[in-house]
């Protein structure tokens, strides 16, 4: 094997030194790219609505922190609520009075009155929220 | 001064310039520079109207960037203004939208021209792949710019295209995170693709331009094989038409019928606004994305929640994204071993890939 030349080790020295600096500018500029965490208030209780206010059959969304829930009113006592995200691309789901079905207006995806998928392309259940009637308010919480 | 002073002093000017930019070697370039004449030229022309209307991009889009402002609060607002207030301003955005359609559409047929008429053959395989990266970046233009208007359909187009990235193998959540700036589409994703559409995206395609520009000027045109073929049986050298004034010229004409077109659709369609987006809000019934879109769409509402061990989303990203680098491998594949082109496969794909495309989008339309 060849003993290095003072050449070489020049050469080498200063590709190192070009790598490293690359190395020292783009590692902040990677580091810049990608978005800081926000933290937000836990949210883990919201009065969703008015019992007197909401049709029997009939969905509505309401802001759960940053989220958005679809809470259902199916009889005059049976609440129910849900993560109104659906678990196939992310898009937001509304309730169907005629179908009594959950739907995704993207891929049309079908979950019942369980979250559960009834059919198309969401692969799992929507995310299931408790829901309590305080007096008049409907509040909505989220599964200990 | 006396008239024949004008001229003169033109002359001179042009030779102080002609000395300092050697223009007289480009010239001469034109000059030399020819166009094969047989029954495919006519596709020749659809690269030149891809770049014609990538033009009226930049110049629609610096003109929009004059009143547009790109926060969730004010964007839509500020398209608004502009399509009501600010003077031929519908004009200017609805050029703006039709001609970014109008390019991606001719992009693929230029892509698909070069396939079948063979313009990928060596030494041209670079400029092929170059021009994959193009179609990719127009399509990077248009995911991006569908966002800015900040209305329904282009916020839920992002949601589910942002998603779809998250399925993405390894580095999916990642990159979703990157493209949106955070956990969801927000105002952050909007000013971050603001900067993407204009300025990194256009820097990048600047760069590609001009790679696959310098790359068709040093191989020229390429001609289809069999009339290669059929000219060297006859013995007789395939014509050519000089790139100026000929070609340019019937290019121009080009140019004019694809400006006619477009004033065409944005003065008799003009691209509509729809409702501010609301992140509370249900995505709205016949939600779809952009034409170039639909066929991946469309494919993914078919698709089954599970395949194997796989979520339908995950399959259906890594399928389109297979697809697509087989795709930009072209010239590799497309011939064996000894050189030889695998005719039958190379145009079995090319036409099935059509009928996938045509079919899926017009179900993704209209069903």
């Amino acid at each position: 094997m060849p003993e290095p030349s003072r050449r070489s080790f020049a050469s080498w020295l200063l590709s190192g030194g070009i790598a490293a600096s690359l190395a020292s500018f783009l590692y902040p500029v990677l580091r810049f790219l990608r978005p800081p965490s926000l933290p937000e208030a836990p949210v883990n209780e919201v009065v969703a609505a008015s019992a007197q206010q909401m049709p029997l059959n009939s969905g509505k969304l309401v802001r759960f922190g940053s989220k958005p829930v679809l809470l259902i009113r199916v009889n005059e006592t049976d609440w129910r609520a849900y993560g109104a995200v659906c678990t196939h691309l992310n898009c937001t789901v509304q309730y169907q009075s005629a179908s009594q079905q959950i739907w995704c207006a993207c891929h049309n995806g079908f979950y019942d009155l369980n979250g559960r998928v009834v059919s198309g392309p969401p692969p799992r259940p929507l995310e299931e929220f408790t829901v309590r009637l305080r007096g008049q308010e409907v509040v909505i919480s989220r599964r200990a | 001064m006396p008239v024949t002073e004008s001229p003169r002093a033109a002359r001179r000017l042009a030779g102080w310039f002609e000395e300092r930019l050697g223009a007289d070697r480009i010239r001469e370039f034109i000059a030399h520079k020819t166009v094969p004449v047989h029954s495919g030229t006519i596709w020749y022309y659809f690269g030149g109207i891809t770049l014609f209307l990538f033009g009226i991009q930049v110049l629609t889009g610096i003109l929009l960037l004059l009143y547009y402002r790109p926060t969730a609060t004010e964007a839509y607002e500020s398209v608004q203004f502009i399509v009501t207030r600010v003077e031929f301003g519908w004009l200017i955005r609805s050029i703006h939208s039709w001609s970014a359609n109008l390019m991606i559409f001719t992009a693929f047929v230029h892509m698909f021209s070069v396939v079948f008429l063979r313009g990928w053959r060596r030494p041209r395989e670079l400029t092929w792949l170059s021009g994959i990266v193009l179609l990719g970046l127009s399509l990077g233009f248009g995911f991006s710019g569908y966002l800015l208007p900040w209305n329904t359909i282009s916020y839920f187009a992002t949601k589910v295209g942002a998603d779809l990235a998250a399925a993405a193998p390894v580095v999916g959540p990642a990159l979703a995170r990157f493209l949106r700036g955070g956990d969801d589409v927000t105002g952050a994703t909007l000013t971050r693709f603001f900067g993407f559409h204009v300025a990194v995206l256009p820097a990048l395609t600047t760069a590609f331009l001009a790679l696959h520009l310098a790359l068709v000027q040093r191989f020229g045109i390429s001609t289809p094989p069999w009339i290669e073929e059929r000219n060297r049986r006859r013995g007789a050298p395939i014509p050519q038409m000089p790139f100026a004034p000929n070609f340019f010229l019937r290019e121009l004409m080009a140019w004019y019928a694809a400006l006619a077109a477009l004033g065409v659709l944005a003065a008799l369609f003009p691209w509509p606004l729809g409702e501010k987006a609301d992140p509370f809000a249900p995505a709205p019934a016949g939600i779809r994305p952009e034409w170039y879109f639909l066929a991946p769409f469309y494919t993914l509402k078919l698709l089954p929640s599970h395949i194997w061990v796989l979520e339908g989303e995950q399959a259906g990203l890594i399928g389109f994204g297979l697809l697509a680098i087989w795709w930009s491998a072209l010239p590799f594949w497309a011939v064996d071993g000894a050189g030889r082109e695998r005719t039958r496969l190379l145009n079995g794909v090319g036409v099935l890939l059509i009928a996938w495309l045509s079919s899926f989008s017009l179900l993704g339309y209209f069903k």
